[in-house]
């Protein structure tokens, strides 16, 4: 039987239809297509066990991405349930015919990108990323209006924003958490106008709806796509898996190359 | 056909659960529609999520694509925030595959499964610009078409539906798309509505209702007047008579959102022969006719392989009486494919030890509650429901739980039911006691729920007669149980809102007066009255006051057995003589047993469509009451009718 290693991270879009699904339904379908794979998935403990999937950070429902990451565990499955088995002298061609076997079996808009093995010593997905890249498209004002009201925002100390958080609302300041902002001008959707930004994730992430709440309360939103998720590495930032499967953005200092 | 999706997608960023309107589903087909194809949208009256896994639109779904000349896609009750959004922007009700707008297609055809999504029925013709009701379609309208278990009393909505078809679907759609397609190329000037409903009527199980006018007398109906020759006397059920040769769903959806029922369902058999006199599904969907069990283990290894699902339902009525049962489900759990990771469960669990110890070897892989369903808190209530299950058989089932490892138990009863008194009512208590009890022994904390719903008569039962309760006595007596069951910790009551109960009942047994009240209780806003938050018993009260009729002459009046009820037209099968017979056995405390297994009753369900029982097995399961009935000398001894007395 053919190798592959205990640990795998997979790279891939969410675009389509298939973006007003839940990161929950997103959950669900990987633990679908891995069963169909025939992958010997490892499982959590329990009365209820779970694939051990673990995701970046949650695309809220209706977003499109072209960066979202998943990170695969493999184990023990019992004989005739499984077509491969975790080892060390695995083939990272094989970890890439993996990625794209799952794709296939993904939903229509789950597309796999790239996939690398890793070590284990990396640090988790949700903690690693320390911002967003966004591109978001709003309506409900003219061009002039919204770049001033950009360049506020920019030019303010504190811009604080509701938000409801278990149950209570309370009071955030979003002005930390911008990282960069610019407005670029039309969008792709008509009438609508395109922001690019950059948004940290600590303490928590900020969403793109919640961007336009400190932009202006009247926009609406028409789309907004996750374009990359950044991990701070010694002042620069790297993707935790490049579109083209260098794992490179890590603080785990032995795994700068595919694992190994 | 133009596609609707640019107009809806600006609207699914601001909407509740966006997945709901977007299709997507492993399985999902993508049919061309244009000349000479009959067009089917199928539509269930209620969320996505509550109608996507019904497995009978799935059936049909599956049989109309596979014809060259039919295509079919699905719909579902919009929420009522798309709803608003959809009528600001003026989209109208559209399908989930190509977006296509519902009065595009050639017949809308609604699974109706329970009466309170009725008002959603109207609301979806509306939203989908259908002429609400039959009599103001044109020769181009959309046909409405209705199917599933509540057709066999449809005359609340006999005012709105072409046709409704009684029965099992899988034959009988291919017959109404044969119909439909020949009356489509009938040159305009010609074709008549009327035209098309007399060659559907010409349909075996095809009723329509316009070609029918009922009679009344004050709260009652008196009789029928047949308006068309063409019109049978009597619309008979039609009947799968091998599920063998319907292996469908082979390729069931899976959404790409969680749903009810989320899991590979395979339907084992269809009917029931237990006799519960409450239980229309039983009486109306009889014979049995198993699937044979190496079809059931090959849908399940394929449906697993398929979609990726770790858990399967073994769908039917009573699915712990498939013969072999234990076999099927062994291998299920035991398929080295699965890498013990796939669980099988049971939609209905037959209350014995023997049943617990099966549920125990295929629950390994999750466990959740175990549920048993006595209905009735006394042995005496369960002889006149024919629920036949022995206290001590329900303990030892308890007992075979709390003992294997289960902590929680949940335990179904009907309130409500004929010849009630409040001690039944408080054995509904004592049941539950004893069963916390038995847990104590072998756990700490044990939870023992018993779920109180309020007993709805239904038509084609033994207990169509019946006076239901009123709200206020079924609150009395929910009252009285919580009461009683106050002192035992670990024991929950869990009730039905009596006030829901009451306005099934008003269209449970309804007659055609129904449609104008419905229509006015969707007028004022009454959608998804089976939704708690929206539920409004005073729409219906108001309604039926303005069109001068009362909720007593539709619940709590006992019809009596010479009385024209309005189904009267409309047969499962069942002989009245049989029905009455039943009825009176109810009252006089005697049950009778399976006549899978034992003599036959002439209930008419097998007689008339000239079909038998198909079982695998003629064995009983072994043990317990629910088998053979050698159990039923533990407790007091059951006077067993065979045949009709003096019949």
């Amino acid at each position: 039987m053919r190798q592959i290693p205990a640990r795998m991270r997979v790279r891939y879009t969410k675009t389509g239809r298939i973006r007003y699904t839940s990161q929950r339904d997103n959950a669900r379908a990987w633990e679908r297509a891995l069963r169909r794979a025939r992958l010997p998935v490892a499982y959590s403990e329990g009365f209820s066990p779970r694939p051990l999937l673990s995701f970046s950070l949650a695309l809220p429902t209706g977003c499109e991405s072209q960066a979202e990451y998943t990170d695969l565990r493999f184990g023990h499955a019992p004989e005739g349930a499984a077509d491969f088995e975790v080892g060390t002298s695995w083939d990272e061609g094989d970890v890439n015919e993996i990625a794209h076997r799952l794709g296939e079996l993904l939903p229509e808009g789950l597309d796999v990108i790239s996939a690398c093995s890793l070590l284990g010593s990396e640090g988790s997905l949700q903690e690693e990323v320390t911002s967003c890249s966004w591109i978001v498209e709003v309506a409900g004002m003219g061009a002039t209006e919204l770049t001033e009201r950009v360049e506020s925002l920019l030019g303010a100390a504190h811009v604080p924003i509701e938000r409801v958080r278990k149950a209570k609302k309370v009071t955030d300041d979003l002005r930390p958490s911008v990282l960069s902002l610019t407005m670029e001008g039309q969008g792709a959707s008509p009438g609508a106008l395109r922001l690019r930004a950059e948004l940290a994730t600590k303490p928590r992430g900020v969403r793109p709806a919640e961007l336009l709440g400190g932009i202006d309360p009247t926009l609406t939103l028409v789309r907004a796509s996750r374009t990359a998720q950044w991990i701070e590495v010694e002042g620069g930032r790297l993707e935790p898996l490049t579109a083209d499967g260098r794992l490179l953005g890590t603080t785990a200092p032995q795994a700068t190359e595919c694992g190994r | 056909m133009p596609s609707l999706f640019e107009k809806i997608e600006p609207l699914l960023f601001a909407v509740e659960k966006p997945a709901r309107y977007v299709g997507g589903e492993l399985g999902a087909q993508s049919p061309t529609h244009g000349a000479g194809i009959v067009s089917w949208l199928l539509a269930y009256p209620d969320t996505y999520e509550i109608g996507l896994p019904n497995q009978g639109l799935q059936i049909l779904y599956e049989i109309i694509n596979e014809r060259a000349d039919a295509a079919a896609e699905r719909t579902y009750a919009p929420w009522t925030d798309m709803e608003r959004s959809m009528r600001a922007e003026g989209i109208e009700l559209f399908s989930v595959e190509n977006h296509l707008p519902a009065h595009e297609f050639d017949i809308i055809a609604f699974n109706l499964s329970a009466e309170l999504t009725y008002t959603n029925l109207l609301n979806m013709l509306d939203l989908g610009r259908i002429p609400m009701r039959t009599e103001h379609r044109g020769a181009n309208d959309t046909i409405v078409v209705a199917g599933g278990h509540c057709t066999y009393n449809p005359e609340p909505l006999a005012d709105f539906l072409d046709a409704v078809v009684l029965g099992d679907g899988e034959e009988v759609v291919s017959e109404i798309t044969e119909v439909v397609g020949r009356w489509r190329v009938i040159s305009a000037a010609d074709r008549h509505r009327v035209i098309l409903h007399r060659a559907l009527a010409q349909i075996p199980g095809v009723y329509v209702p316009s070609l029918y006018r009922p009679l009344f007398d004050g709260p009652i109906q008196v009789g029928l007047e047949i308006l068309d020759p063409a019109a049978p006397s009597v619309v008979e059920k039609r009947t799968v008579a091998d599920l063998g040769e319907w292996p469908y769903p082979m390729n069931q959806l899976v959404p790409l959102t969680e749903v009810v029922h989320d899991r590979l369902n395979v339907e084992v058999f269809r009917g029931c022969t237990r006799g519960c006199r409450f239980c229309q599904a039983g009486m109306i969907t009889r014979p049995v006719r198993e699937r044979p069990a190496a079809q059931v283990a090959e849908m399940v290894a394929r449906g697993i392989e398929r979609t990726g699902y770790d858990e399967v339902t073994l769908t039917s009525l009573s699915t712990a009486d498939f013969s072999d049962i234990e076999g099927i489900v062994t291998g299920i759990v035991d398929d080295p494919a699965h890498g013990g990771r796939v669980s099988v469960s049971l939609p209905s669990l037959r209350v014995d030890a023997f049943t617990v110890g099966t549920a125990a070897k295929i629950q390994q892989v999750k466990r959740t509650g175990l549920t048993f369903a006595p209905e009735g808190g006394t042995w005496r209530m369960r002889k006149v429901i024919n629920k036949l299950i022995s206290d001590d058989d329900l303990f030892a089932a308890v007992d075979a739980a709390f003992s294997q490892g289960w902590r929680r138990v949940k335990l179904y009863f009907l309130i409500g039911l004929p010849t009630e008194t409040d001690d039944d009512v408080l054995g509904i208590a004592r049941l539950g006691q004893r069963c916390v009890e038995i847990g104590r022994q072998y756990h700490q904390n044990v939870t023992v729920s018993a779920s109180v719903g309020g007993f709805v008569p239904k038509p084609q039962t033994p207990f169509q007669w019946h006076g239901q309760d009123t709200t206020e006595e079924l609150t009395r007596k929910v009252n009285l149980l919580r009461g009683a069951a106050k002192a035992t910790r670990g024991l929950q009551i869990r009730w039905h809102e009596p006030a829901a109960t009451a306005a099934e009942g008003i269209v449970s047994r309804g007659d055609r007066r129904l449609g104008a009240v419905l229509e006015q209780v969707w007028r004022s806003g009454g959608t998804f009255q089976e939704w708690s938050e929206h539920f409004d018993l005073s729409k219906f009260t108001q309604a039926l006051e303005d069109h001068g009729l009362s909720m007593e002459d539709y619940t709590t009046r006992v019809r009596d057995v010479d009385e024209v009820l309005p189904w009267d037209h409309l047969s499962a099968g069942l002989h009245k003589d049989f029905l009455v017979g039943e009825y009176h056995d109810s009252i006089a405390e005697v049950g009778v047993e399976d006549c899978r297994w034992t003599p036959c009753y002439d209930c008419g369900a097998c007689t008339t469509f000239g079909i038998e029982h198909v079982v695998a097995s003629n064995e009983p399961p072994a043990g317990g009451s629910q088998g053979t009935g050698q159990g039923l000398d533990l407790g007091v001894p059951v006077p067993v009718s065979l045949g009709r007395p003096g019949g």
